[in-house]
């Protein structure tokens, strides 16, 4: 329920309030533009945050012993929470494309970038949250990173403007973010057009995923944060 | 073959306490093991090593032969663990957190049914299928965990101080439910404070202080270590005579009770006799503490229990026994008896740094004598 009210307010404000005295973005109106962008920050959102909280709620329950102990390997573990995370933020994501059609027409341009997209942006973040769980000791370090870098990095991911609307060095400074690229590569999907380089995104991505599984497991193995 | 096998192990925390310093351990298949030892003495780490949930710094640990080093998936099937602290969802329902358990050792889901019906029946918990495990009784959660223990069928069952808490009559059913799944062919490994629970149910036994194994036996072979054994004699009545009993260290803590400490080379016959001849009608007789419990003290304490001498108060003290009077109930009041370790242990590390944690292990030791023998007096 709260990421469809969330969802809502941003298409009501910025799409029909703000969005009609903006006008054209690439040839589309201001709500189709952002309509990519808040989907996958949704996305974004919400694998991170259910993994995070699943694992943390876990280690402070302490009923990960019940999996510790188990004769699961450690790359099972960080994969049934990776996919919990992932479908909940998939959920969460489709729940906002529905609400979008109901302020406007979404046109794919190529679907199966916008399903690779999707899918390995939830996969990076659910992986995410499962490293800020590892490492996390309270309540305030799983807020902590959604809150102070998280929001920020996706805000400034182009999620509500172009980043060719911005000077040289403030472009310079965007391509070092990473939800850049996933946001450029899913708007590209939908619209046919993106700031940056597609397979260059789709790199990133695939390498994220790659290097952020193996810490996990590496972690696991490690037992950091699980095992004393 | 072996349920159990620790060859060295080491265990050095970040924060610098070795709580483990080279333990080797067997525990045979089919056995019904107790570890025992003092609160921080190293049982809940080796166990805690043993389930993969603390990291060891260095040896061995094979389970059923296989090594938790080169097959820790292996090891990890044969293995039941019932942890000291509830660590169960503590949202979920009872049959959730049971099906869940099943569902991680790969027990198809029927299978996980029929299985869970036949342990919560077995635990008494089959109504509470349906309860969120937060609203069950502490009774109920440690047996909870017991069931989903064993919902794999587990060939090694560890049982991290499961009676801790709960009353006597669910630590008494729940004793008869172990003796039952170890006579069915379940190795079971126990760690308890109820110093009574592992004489009434272990086979072996071995006591770890201070990261090591100081003892390790067949309980019977433990227990005729010790020495001496005190006896509380309820008398009718107040002796009309003169107790006379040369060797033997006799208190009165009223006019109707007696205590005599009676060692290896003695008999109660002589006790008898002399009561009788002074007068006094025994009605009951007990033991004034758990034979273990008397025997675990004097190994932490660093007390000889094998130089088949008395290990307390000389002997000479006790020669003839005045007849007891109400104004004069207690003519030898109770003190504590001396404790050959702690005397030096008192004067080597006063003044020192190493006074106070002495000190602490003192008070931690007091805390435990208290609470293993309310626990005794109570059950």
């Amino acid at each position: 329920m709260p990421p469809v009210i969330t969802a809502t307010l941003y298409f009501i404000i910025f799409g029909n309030l703000i969005g009609g005295r903006i006008g054209q973005m690439g040839g589309f109106t201001y709500l189709q533009y952002i309509a990519p962008g808040l989907i996958m920050m949704s996305v974004i959102t919400n694998s991170y945050g259910n993994v995070v909280s699943s694992f943390f709620g876990a280690k402070f329950g302490r009923h990960i012993e019940e999996l510790l102990v188990s004769p699961l390997p450690n790359w099972l573990i960080v994969l049934g929470y990776v996919a919990g995370g992932m479908l909940r933020g998939l959920l969460v994501g489709l729940i906002v494309t529905i609400i979008a059609l109901f302020f406007t027409r979404l046109h794919v341009e190529h679907l199966f970038v916008v399903i690779a997209a999707v899918l390995l942006t939830s996969i990076v973040f659910a992986l995410g949250g499962f490293v800020n769980a590892v490492f996390a000791r309270n309540f305030d370090q799983i807020t902590f990173v959604p809150t102070f870098i998280l929001t920020p990095m996706t805000y400034l991911g182009g999620v509500f403007y172009s980043i060719s609307m911005l000077p040289e060095w403030a472009q310079a400074v965007s391509k070092a973010n990473p939800i850049l690229y996933m946001v450029s590569a899913f708007r590209y999907g939908f619209l046919g057009q993106s700031d940056v380089d597609v397979g260059f995104s789709f790199a990133i991505m695939t390498l994220s995923v790659v290097v952020l599984f193996a810490a996990c497991v590496w972690l696991m193995e490690k037992g950091t944060g699980t095992r004393e | 073959m072996k349920a159990l096998s620790l060859r060295q192990l080491c265990k050095t925390y970040n924060n610098g306490v070795q709580a483990l310093k080279g333990i080797d351990l067997d525990v045979e298949e089919g056995d019904f093991f107790a570890l025992l030892g003092p609160n921080g003495a190293g049982k809940s780490t080796a166990i805690g090593i043993v389930s993969s949930l603390v990291n060891k710094s260095s040896g061995t640990v094979t389970v059923f032969g296989h090594s938790i080093d080169s097959e820790l998936e292996a090891a990890k099937s044969c293995l039941g663990v019932v942890p000291q602290e509830i660590n169960f969802n503590q949202f979920e329902k009872v049959s959730t957190i049971l099906l869940n358990q099943a569902g991680f050792y790969g027990i198809p889901r029927p299978v996980a049914r029929e299985r869970m019906e036949y342990w919560l029946n077995q635990l008494q918990l089959w109504e509470k299928r349906e309860t969120i495990s937060r609203s069950l009784s502490g009774g109920m959660k440690r047996r909870l965990m017991i069931a989903r223990a064993l919902i794999h069928e587990p060939r090694l069952l560890i049982l991290d101080e499961p009676t801790a808490g709960v009353d006597i009559e669910v630590r008494r059913s729940m004793w008869e439910f172990l003796r039952r799944i170890n006579e069915q062919g379940t190795t079971i490994i126990l760690t308890t404070h109820y110093l009574e629970e592992a004489e009434s149910l272990c086979r072996h036994i071995a006591i770890i202080d201070e990261g090591r194994i100081i003892e390790n036996d067949r309980m019977s072979t433990v227990l005729r270590k010790l020495q001496t054994e005190t006896f509380v004699l309820n008398l009718r009545g107040p002796l009309r005579g003169t107790l006379s009993l040369p060797g033997y260290r006799v208190t009165a803590p009223d006019e109707t009770t007696l205590e005599v400490e009676v060692n290896k080379e003695q008999n109660l016959n002589e006790i008898f006799v002399a009561l009788t001849a002074a007068g006094g009608e025994v009605v009951s007789m007990r033991n004034k503490s758990n034979r273990l419990e008397e025997l675990f003290m004097r190994l932490v304490e660093g007390r000889d229990v094998g130089s088949g001498q008395p290990v307390s108060a000389p002997t000479a003290q006790a020669g003839a026994w005045p007849v007891p009077s109400p104004r004069r109930a207690v003519l030898q009041p109770q003190r504590p008896r001396p404790r050959a370790g702690s005397v030096s242990r008192q004067s080597s590390s006063a003044n020192s740094v190493a006074s106070c944690a002495s000190g602490a292990r003192r008070w931690c030791r007091r805390s435990l004598r208290r609470r293993c023998t309310s626990s005794s007096s109570a059950t």
